[in-house]
């Protein structure tokens, strides 16, 4: 049975390319691997011609399916599911591509689209190791390509297909009036594709810049780690141990830059635009991406271990290892619903958890038993480090990040084990701080470290060139600590006094990472930036720990309701940290007066926007903050609110809506009593008189908002009121797509309501005016200093420019000894 | 032995204690008879909010003071407290998960987390489940 309206081609070939980019990676991985264990030349070079023809046929073919799924997204074509699901007609063209990676489907495509990208650029460079590498991540794709499959083996189901059609999902069968008859059991109508007039849209809370530009970015950071546990197995398996580190190291600076700047834009977002109160919550989803990051740095300096004085080789092989592994495990927590209730995000089963399970087991067993059967094969050195080598400290500095990560990880596994187990384990009164307990020691000591760890040559240093070159650093760190110990004060007392002394310490020890690193630049290469990438992402780790002690200890709630309305209750331990505010009166709120100012609507992304106007009581400082919310997002009841904060150099202010009226309690029985009326006219109310001042006619509307025919009115009216006040209002009339829509304005302090009722293009309009006593408007809002947060983000972005700036070093040095190596 | 298998074996052994200490300090996921059963102590209510019984909110008065019921799935229903505001998408979310004690006749809450819809929201919120879907569980 055919049914109108439908364009089934886009599926059809989508349908096609997953099968193709399915079976091309077979091809590709299969074609690698006789590459890797031919015997002569010839044979390799037909079966790598062939591997990669493959690869770049399965690369086609994701870049295909991507396409596919912009264009169904961007026609709007709802017989497709996911653009039912993900998009709708209003939504902003910058927001599709959000929308593609809002759901699982579209973000495995992503990872998979970046290990195309990869394996173009390894196919390029890797050379000798390419065969064994690209099988690997060849093998990746195959896994990948099967999330994407949408099979379904008896019963069991076999990935999730993005180009499934909206009838054969299942979520119209319980829609009656799609059907024939109006009955379940019969099929769909023929034309039901007509009803369907608009898609369910992207999740409000995910529609801002940070889900576009995070998602991509992230992704390549998770698509990017299987390089390193590529070299390393590659390894492993060709036994030959020593050449695959010197590829492995820009890979693996590579993807901690990404990867880390990727975990940030996270954070990011999370402080900008939700209303988390903060940037990390030590969230399962937030952990989960940051322990793989964890243990690849931990790799990376067992990797330079190893290059400088053949130690850790065994642990580099692990950790990078690993790395790829707990980013398996990461998707396999995130996608599988195991958290349920232990995360703020929620996440539905899919109904694909044998599936990741599968994805995490059949790279977890074959790679840690290649691993343990090779381990004795691993060349090491029996002569112990030097307790006055870097090499030493260094080791130790990696295995403690280590396992600050496992242990991360291990307290986000407790719905994991509770699984297991059958166990009924729930974190902790304060889960926040289960954590920062133990990481500020881990801070202190990985920062204390990293200080001293440049000063210390590899194999042995003598004790006078180490306290000679860091007798100075050691000074101005000393200074700097104290200075800032007179001057500045850490609040955070509630967990304390050793907690308090443990932020201290952890505080002197970041400042010192920061001053010796820096210092280093000079001391050490002597000014020679290019040399210096390591010393600069020091610099910036040091920037990132100092940013988040400062600003997570002396984050300050500003709202305090201190002289507010409230009824007291007696109890001093209540946190009253929000503050109500009544439109146009003002509040006193610590070192501010503000003000609720007005609000408004935008009509195009539904957003109301509230002005709050803050008022320095000291006078030297006045400034509007807007934060906003979705009321009552579609059409359901709440509220979504989405931060506002002003920037200083040293401090954020930041603010957000917690509560706004039920907008039931602001029903009355006044009714609009309408006037007709050309500009100049007036209109007494009792409070005063209003005047007519202008209709204006918006030109230029966008079309997809407002239709063919729409109309936008704007008549600016100037209103007197007996005591002496003016104000003036701006009531709008809307036609859009032809449904008529009134925008009326306020004046809470007249209880003067007013709205346009009718405008033609003539100036003649009707004027609705209406007095009321329920316009009493308010809002009730939380506001906090974040102090320091810029240098969190700064150094986020000097640690990143560092790693890269090692990576560009070592692509050199690869380059020429490779070129030396051909004289 | 080596210097470095010392401190090896030193830092693992730390690591687990850290998370056998964790597992010691951990809650509990309850339900309303067990919460109540255990008075004073922290844990994890697992409920949804009872919209048949009225949610207390005048941010007028206290912007600060939120009283509703609370049901499990077992039907049984408590009265909460939560000194704060009321919480995004609080009525929106099909579950809520309400860290805090019970204590003479209220539960008193510290926290609430609503399942705020996210980026794997599915459709089967609503009912829709593809036929051929078998869930492992």
């Amino acid at each position: 049975m055919g049914y109108t309206g439908e364009h089934l081609l886009p599926g059809q070939l989508g349908h096609l390319f997953i099968i193709l980019s399915f079976f091309a990676s077979l091809v590709a991985s299969f074609a690698y691997f006789r590459t890797m264990r031919s015997k002569n030349e010839t044979d390799a070079s037909a079966w790598r011609k062939l591997a990669r023809g493959a690869f770049i046929i399965e690369s086609i073919a994701v870049f295909a399916i991507f396409a596919l799924l912009i264009y169904i997204i961007t026609n709007h074509l709802y017989e497709y599911k996911y653009a039912w699901q993900h998009s709708s007609k209003s939504l902003d063209f910058k927001y599709l591509l959000a929308a593609i990676w809002e759901g699982q489907e579209g973000s495995f495509l992503l990872w998979s689209i970046w290990h195309c990208v990869l394996g173009l650029v390894l196919i390029k460079t890797s050379k000798k190791w390419e065969a064994p590498v690209m099988t690997i991540v060849s093998f990746a794709q195959v896994a990948l390509a099967t999330m994407l499959a949408g099979l379904y083996f008896f019963g069991w189901k076999m990935g999730s297909n993005p180009f499934i059609l909206l009838r054969d999902s299942g979520v119209l069968d319980n829609a009656a009036a799609l059907h024939i008859d109006f009955d379940l059991n019969q099929p769909l109508r023929a034309d039901y594709l007509a009803s369907i007039k608009d898609g369910n849209g992207l999740n409000k809370l995910l529609q801002n810049y940070w889900m576009v530009i995070h998602p991509p970015i992230l992704f390549l950071g998770f698509a990017a780690t299987v390089v390193p546990f590529a070299f390393a197995v590659a390894g492993l398996w060709t036994k030959n141990h020593t050449d695959w580190v010197k590829q492995a190291l820009p890979w693996s600076l590579f993807t901690a830059a990404v990867l880390g700047v990727g975990i940030m834009l996270g954070a990011i977002w999370a402080y900008e635009s939700l209303t988390f109160g903060g940037y990390w919550a030590w969230d399962p989803v937030e952990n989960a991406s940051l322990v793989p990051w964890m243990i690849l740095i931990a790799g990376i300096h067992t990797l330079l271990i190893y290059q400088h004085s053949g130690h850790s080789l065994r642990a580099t092989y692990l950790f990078l290892i690993l790395s790829f592994l707990f980013i398996l495990y990461s998707t396999f927590l995130t996608r599988s619903g195991i958290l349920g209730e232990a995360s703020v995000h929620a996440f539905t089963d899919l109904g694909m958890n044998w599936q990741l399970l599968a994805f995490l087991f059949v790279f977890v067993i074959p790679s840690l038993a290649l691993f343990l059967k090779e381990y004795k094969n691993i060349p090491s050195i029996q002569k112990e480090e030097n307790a006055s080598s870097r090499e030493f400290w260094m080791f130790i500095g990696s295995l403690v990040f280590f396992l600050s990560a496992i242990v991360i990880i291990g307290k986000t596994s407790l719905p994991v084990f509770n699984k297991i187990f059958g166990a009924n384990v729930a974190p902790p009164e304060d889960a926040e701080f289960a954590y920062n307990s133990i990481q500020v020691y881990v801070a202190v000591i990985v920062a204390l470290l990293t200080a001293i760890g440049q000063y210390l040559k590899y194999k042995d240093t003598s004790g006078a060139y180490f306290w000679k070159k860091i007798l100075v650093p050691t000074i101005i760190s000393l200074l700097a600590t104290a200075a800032m110990m007179a001057f500045y004060q850490i609040n955070y007392t509630k967990k304390g006094p050793v907690f308090h002394a443990s932020l201290w310490l952890a505080i002197a020890c970041s400042i010192y990472t920061i001053v010796a690193n820096t210092s280093y630049i000079w001391l050490g290469f002597k000014g020679k930036l290019k040399l210096s990438g390591g010393s600069v992402s020091h610099v910036g780790f040091g920037m990132v720990l100092l940013g988040i002690l400062i600003s997570a200890s002396n984050k300050e709630v500003l709202s305090n309701n201190v002289s507010g309305i409230y009824i007291p209750l007696g109890d001093n331990e209540d946190p009253r940290e929000n503050l109500t505010l009544v439109q146009g009166q003002r509040m006193d709120m610590g070192r501010y007066y503000i003000t609720y100012e007005k609000d408004t609507v935008d009509v195009k992304d539904e957003r109301t926007y509230f002005n709050i106007h803050f008022k320095r009581k000291d006078g030297k400082e006045n400034f509007v903050l807007s934060p906003n919310s979705f009321v009552n997002p579609n059409g359901q009841e709440g509220l979504m609110s989405n931060p506002d904060a002003r920037h200083y150099w040293d401090h954020d202010v930041f603010t957000y809506i917690t509560s706004l009226p039920n907008p039931d309690k602001l029903q009355d029985t006044a009714n609009f009593q309408a006037h007709a009326l050309t500009p100049g006219d007036s209109v007494f109310y009792s409070g005063g008189f209003l005047i007519l001042e202008d209709v204006i006619k918006k030109d230029s509307l966008p079309e997809d908002l407002f239709g063919k025919n729409g109309s936008l009115f704007e008549t600016p009216i100037k209103i007197y009121s007996k005591n002496g006040t003016t104000y003036t209002l701006t009531p709008r009339l809307a036609n859009a797509k032809g449904e008529t829509l009134m925008i009326p304005d306020t004046i809470t302090a007249e209880n003067l309501v007013i709205r346009l009722q009718k405008a033609g293009a003539d100036k003649r309009i009707e004027l609705g005016v209406k007095e009321s006593s329920a316009v009493m408007k308010y809002v009730t809002l939380k506001a906090y200093k974040f102090p320091f947060i810029r240098l969190l983000w700064l150094g986020v972005i000097v640690t990143a420019i560092g790693i890269l700036m090692s990576m560009m070093h070592r692509i050199r040095l690869n380059r020429r000894k490779s070129s030396l190596s051909k004289i | 032995m080596k210097k470095i298998h010392l401190i090896l074996l030193v830092l693992i052994a730390g690591a687990i204690a850290v998370l056998l200490t964790f597992l010691k300090t951990a809650s509990t996921y309850d339900t309303v008879d067990t919460a109540i059963s255990k008075p004073g102590k922290f844990v994890h209510l697992m409920a949804r909010l009872d919209k048949s019984q009225p949610v207390e909110y005048d941010a007028l008065k206290n912007p600060n003071y939120l009283a509703f019921t609370a049901v499990d799935t077992l039907g049984k229903s408590v009265r909460v407290v939560y000194k704060n505001p009321k919480p995004d998408n609080f009525e929106m979310s099909e579950k809520l998960v309400l860290k805090g004690k019970y204590q003479d006749g209220t539960f008193e809450c510290k926290e609430i987390q609503t399942k705020c819809p996210s980026k794997y929201k599915e459709e089967q919120a609503k009912g829709g489940k593809h036929p051929d879907a078998v869930k492992i569980k």
